[in-house]
């Protein structure tokens, strides 16, 4: 007898919670912001999140990765408030965008350099662009032809979602990546690789691999790249570098919302494009928005 | 007829005897019919899924081969949907790639797994089995997730210091990956297989004056022959069909190679990591079904060979 009320409370209680699993995020619906996409800003998003809810406490923000097309997938089936992009949406998705109804709203929030960076008993530290690009179109295999040792160069790259992979593809590559590249589900499995392969060279968001010191994690190196044969290369880990452009592979770091922001999403991306929101982004390793980005979000009505 | 036979049972007054009504035999056959019908159904909706699953992956394909044509896709070795160039759909170095992990994966699976069981049914002592049977059948709960992170945190390194060479991320270690995954379903069931020989044959051998290794090799194997096959059929489905593991640890190139320790993409995790991005109704999207398709056709291979070796091996052991 008493094992049968014990079933009946049971059951009734485990309905009960499952109602509330239901329930909960209905009832937070209008506080709770859906993030998504790139893997590069992730981490710097998460954080921002978090100071802002200690701000605003009752507003929920999940912030989630997956991927620059990932999150731009979403955004077009309606199902983030916010795609992270660390890439431009390619005409493609602003028509798909559009035959949803949906009218992409660009935010620049962060500015990154995304850094070359290989094992640190790798003797090469510097590389023009274009051999760069030829190595990762695999024209260079060995290292001894850019003036390292004798090691068939090992490449590390992401996959065909990621932001980054399409950007540096663009503007560093300008072909299809050689089919021997390993493509990685993340920055940090990039960076996990290329601290055990010596002969290994990648690409990765400025965030992770530096602090906000500007120091490189132990096991990386940052290859200095300079525009080409001629010019001076430089280092991405240097704030100057990437303000003023010295750095030639920088990219703003984007958020596309669905329409002009407001409510509780306004507040966000207002929180972000602070001094405040952008010291943050600069303790995780990012850069803050450079001016004529600034400019561009002031223009909005941002 | 049923009801005239209840009849006559009624009339002789037989079914009252026992105190049972008519009404009551009724609702048992009744019943019974239910019953009869709900497995029958439940039997058929295998066939319907998989029937389902057949041609739902062959019509979402079917867009891709109409535009493309067969050839594009199984006379290449090139995969690159979103090239910046010209877009290639060729996957005969997927097919491939899936087929060396999987045989990689046996080459170790199967001796290890058959040894094994060989030992937990055979050699071991009953304290041991106890202990060795249960902890095998906790491997297969580690989520392949856990297991493809170890491949990265610890077999890339060894091989790469084993083989001299920069990294570990290749054939090789989704091969040993998918290998542990496989081990629990082929040591189960193998051991099974084993313990199902009848004791006299054993007995047999034993008496005409065979030693334990010669009974084990000669007498015990061969007769569980048939268990074995289908645990090791059971787990190159395992492994065929594996993703996250191979995705996180086989590096993912997509160049084509026979060589175990160059990085290589399988054809689950090409439609892992490009299923989730890829926009709807596109070449791409449904070239990627094309993959699933070759893959379920393989799978279903498998088990078909598999079910005709067991089926011939029983016929002549009868």
């Amino acid at each position: 007898m008493m094992k049968k009320s014990m079933k009946v409370l049971f059951s009734v209680l485990s309905i009960g919670c499952m109602g509330i699993f239901f329930l909960v995020p209905l009832a937070l619906g209008q506080n709770m912001i859906q993030i998504k996409g790139s893997d590069s800003e992730v981490n710097v998003v998460q954080k921002l999140a978090e100071e802002f809810m200690k701000k605003n406490p009752g507003v929920n923000i999940a912030v989630t990765g997956g991927g620059s097309g990932t999150g731009i997938a979403a955004l077009i089936n309606k199902t983030t408030d916010i795609a992270n992009s660390s890439r431009d949406l390619s005409p493609k998705e602003e028509e798909a965008a559009k035959k949803v109804g949906v009218e992409p709203f660009r935010v620049v929030f962060a500015t990154d350099g995304i850094s070359v960076i290989i094992h640190p008993e790798n003797p090469v530290s510097k590389l023009p662009l274009e051999q760069l690009g030829k190595i990762f179109k695999g024209d260079i295999r060995n290292w001894k032809e850019v003036g390292g040792p004798d090691m068939t160069i090992s490449l590390y790259g992401r996959q065909s979602n990621s932001g980054t992979y399409v950007f540096f593809r663009e503007f560093v590559v300008k072909a299809d990546y050689s089919p021997h590249k390993k493509m990685m589900n993340g920055n940090a499995q990039i960076v996990e690789g290329i601290q055990r392969d010596k002969a290994g060279i990648g690409y990765v968001a400025v965030g992770y691999v530096v602090n906000d010191k500007g120091e490189v994690k132990p096991g990386l190196k940052i290859m200095n790249v300079a525009k080409d044969a001629q010019s001076e290369a430089y280092s991405p880990a240097i704030l100057e570098n990437v303000m003023t452009g010295r750095y030639p592979i920088s990219r703003p770091l984007n958020q596309y919302l669905v329409g002009k922001p407001t409510g509780k999403v306004f507040d966000f991306v207002k929180f972000e494009l602070s001094p405040e929101g952008q010291e943050i982004v600069r303790k995780q390793g990012f850069f803050p928005v450079q001016k004529h980005w600034m400019d561009f979000n002031r223009k909005q009505g941002i | 007829m049923i009801r005239m036979e209840l009849e006559a049972n009624i009339r002789e007054g037989a079914l009252e005897k026992k105190g049972i009504t008519f009404a009551e035999v009724r609702s048992q056959r009744i019943k019974e019919f239910l019953i009869e019908r709900f497995f029958f159904v439940n039997g058929l909706l295998a066939i319907l899924i998989l029937l389902g699953i057949f041609s739902l992956l062959f019509a979402k394909g079917y867009p891709a081969l109409k535009e493309l044509g067969w050839r594009s896709f199984l006379l290449s070795a090139q995969w690159n949907p979103t090239s910046y160039e010209v877009s290639r759909y060729g996957i005969l170095s997927l097919i491939n790639s899936t087929l060396m992990v999987t045989i990689g994966a046996l080459a170790f699976a199967v001796p290890l797994g058959v040894a094994c069981a060989a030992f937990i049914s055979e050699v071991a002592p009953p304290r041991i089995r106890e202990i060795l049977k249960p902890t095998v059948e906790v491997l297969a709960a580690i989520p392949s997730v856990v297991v493809g992170f170890l491949g990265i945190v610890l077999v890339n390194p060894i091989l790469s210091s084993v083989f001299n060479i920069s990294h570990g991320l290749n054939a090789l270690n989704g091969s040993i990956l998918l290998a542990i995954m496989a081990l629990p379903t082929i040591i189960s069931l193998s051991e099974d297989a084993l313990k199902a020989v009848p004791k006299t044959y054993k007995e047999a051998s034993l008496a005409l004056g065979a030693n334990q290794w010669q009974t084990i090799v000669r007498v015990s194997i061969p007769s569980a022959l048939s268990g074995i096959i289908a645990s090791i059929m059971l787990g190159m489905g395992r492994a065929i069909g594996e993703t996250m593991t191979v995705l996180m640890a086989t590096g993912n190139a997509r160049a084509l190679t026979f060589n175990f320790l160059d990085p290589i993409q399988t054809m689950t995790a090409t439609i892992a990591i490009e299923l989730g991005e890829v926009p709807y109704n596109t070449t791409h999207y449904f070239g990627l079904f094309i993959i699933g398709f070759v893959l379920f056709l393989m799978t279903f291979l498998v088990n078909l060979v598999s079910d005709i070796i067991l089926q011939k091996y029983q016929e002549v052991e009868r």
